[in-house]
């Protein structure tokens, strides 16, 4: 097992376990780190972290499928956590890094579990590999085209040059571009601005295990060249209209409070496209990171689904 | 960005740092009035700036071509992760240096033209859109899923990520529509788009078809900037 960090300031959180090994996989030249939860020989589950997450936010949540009897499997994305930086990112790339990581586990089908960016990763890699999935777990990760449906076609239209704009005065500052030191306070008080509902010893946790401390202070293992949004022509709908088609039984988690990460997705936003049997559960009062405000209530609907 | 190497002399390469990736900018002539607008050539999907100015290519003033990430002399990125947009950032990586340009785009750099026309109009002063390698791109919607691995580790461009991934890049017309418009918009030149191709997928007829945007040969149109 990974050694739990050293703190001096802080108790860990009840329940966290890093994980219980680490591998590497080569994804056509892009080193990613893989964490596994569980005994090898267990059966297997694929569990993919969200945009600016990695594995080990899963620390308190994969030991619980683990500990049910799973081998869980997530890796750092590229440019995420341990995993090595990339010269360039894309859908396409984490989507083939996926299928790399797929490409080491047993050649049989298995769940697919992923959170908010992972979930839609995992939807397109069922599409993708039919044969290798035998369920698919959504925690608030189905996009939504209606979350703006308030604004105005005009306001969308400058939305977007203005997407365009703080896109590439973004790729112009680049160069030797680094992450922000701070204190782990610092740090955790920043993260908690997109994650308001996570607690402070939780988020002073996540920088322990997914920071790195400098001479100059803590700073996030995520590639500062790495940006939330961008400009290009991807539509909400194109993920979503691979769910109707899905052939295995499929379970969606939304937490109900909207928040800054999530997508805004409502119920009825995504209902239309389940496939047909899928169990969709909205958790009153959870907000974005379902599997974290609630992992116990999480892992075992989950269970629950995949048993 | 950083210039690694420059070159004095009429010709040689400018070099344009992009994030991680090193972007080779080729002066290939100064023309007959060094002191004119420049024109910029974008290349198509899996080309490169030609070694000396196409005969086809009529222009006054110096002539540049950049060598988009992956292809000819630019960096090859690791494990791919091409998007348009990503040229994009090359093309203005390379405006920083040029200041005001006159863009002649083939196939795929014809479309980094409209969009780069759109980012920044200031210093694009006309864009030539004409046929060549990956004019059409992925279509209007995504096609069905898969992942390919392309023979990796190329020691040469073009990166054959770069040809299965930019192949694929999904153009809605509506999409590009948006573009041609913020292009006219901000424009001060009367027809700052000239559709030359004769090949017109889906997103190339929306643009086309934008009252405004301008019309005919490649000489045509680049007669028609150069007198700007």
């Amino acid at each position: 097992m990974v050694p739990d960090p050293v703190s001096e300031v802080l108790a860990l959180p009840e329940g966290v376990r890093r994980p219980d090994r680490r591998r590497e996989v080569d994804a056509a030249g892009v080193r990613l780190s893989v964490a596994e939860w569980g005994e090898e020989q267990a059966p297997a589950v694929l569990l993919a972290h969200g945009g600016f997450d990695f594995a080990e936010t899963l620390n308190r949540f994969a030991p619980m499928l683990a500990d049910a009897g799973y081998r869980v499997v997530s890796w750092d994305q590229r440019g995420h956590g341990e995993s090595a930086w990339a010269h360039l990112y894309s859908w396409e790339a984490d989507i083939r890094d996926a299928a790399a990581v797929l490409a080491t586990l047993p050649d049989e089908p298995l769940p697919f579990i992923g959170h908010s960016k992972g979930g839609s990763m995992v939807m397109h890699l069922a599409n993708v590999a039919p044969h290798r999935v035998s369920a698919l777990v959504n925690l608030d990760g189905l996009p939504s085209g209606n979350n703006m449906s308030d604004v105005s076609e005009l306001e969308r239209t400058r939305m977007q040059r203005d997407e365009m704009d703080r896109w590439l005065a973004h790729r112009r500052m680049l160069s030797d571009k680094q992450r922000r030191p701070g204190t782990l306070e610092e740090l955790a008080e920043r993260r908690g601005r997109m994650n308001p509902r996570m607690s402070t010893e939780w988020l002073q946790y996540l920088v322990q295990v997914g920071g790195r401390q400098d001479a100059d202070g803590w700073r996030w293992k995520l590639d500062p060249t790495m940006r939330m949004g961008g400009f290009g022509p991807w539509r909400p709908e194109w993920s979503m209209l691979r769910l109707p088609g899905l052939g295995v039984p499929m379970l969606g988690v939304m937490g109900l409070e909207i928040e800054v990460m999530g997508w805004g997705s409502r119920p009825a936003d995504v209902e239309p496209y389940l496939p047909p049997g899928a169990q969709f559960e909205g958790l009153e009062g959870v907000g974005h990171f379902v599997h974290i405000e609630q992992p116990r209530l999480v892992a075992d609907l989950i269970l629950e689904f995949l048993s | 960005m950083t210039a690694r190497d420059s070159d004095s002399e009429v010709t040689g390469t400018i070099w344009v740092r992009h994030n991680r990736i090193d972007v080779a900018v080729h002066h290939l002539t100064d023309g007959s009035d060094p002191a004119h607008r420049p024109l910029l050539l974008l290349h198509g999907l899996g080309e490169r700036t030609p070694e000396s100015v196409p005969e086809t290519v009529r222009w006054p003033g110096p002539v540049y071509g950049i060598d988009f990430t992956g292809h000819g002399q630019s960096t090859i990125p690791v494990g791919g992760g091409y998007t348009s947009e990503i040229l994009v950032g090359d093309v203005d990586a390379a405006l920083e240096q040029l200041g005001e340009v006159t863009i002649l785009g083939r196939g795929l750099g014809a479309y980094i033209g409209l969009l780069i026309a759109a980012a920044r109009p200031d210093q694009v002063l006309g864009v030539v859109m004409s046929d060549g390698p990956g004019l059409v791109g992925g279509g209007i919607h995504p096609g069905s899923p898969s992942v390919s691995f392309p023979a990796p580790w190329a020691s040469e461009t073009p990166d054959p990520f770069a040809l299965i991934e930019l192949s694929r890049d999904v153009r809605p017309p509506d999409y590009a529509q948006t573009y041609v418009r913020f292009v006219l918009e901000s424009s001060k030149l009367e027809k700052a788009l000239m559709v030359c191709a004769v090949a017109r997928p889906e997103w190339l007829l929306a643009v086309a078809a934008e009252p405004g945007v301008g019309h005919g040969t490649v000489d045509e149109a680049l007669q028609f900037y150069a007198a700007l």
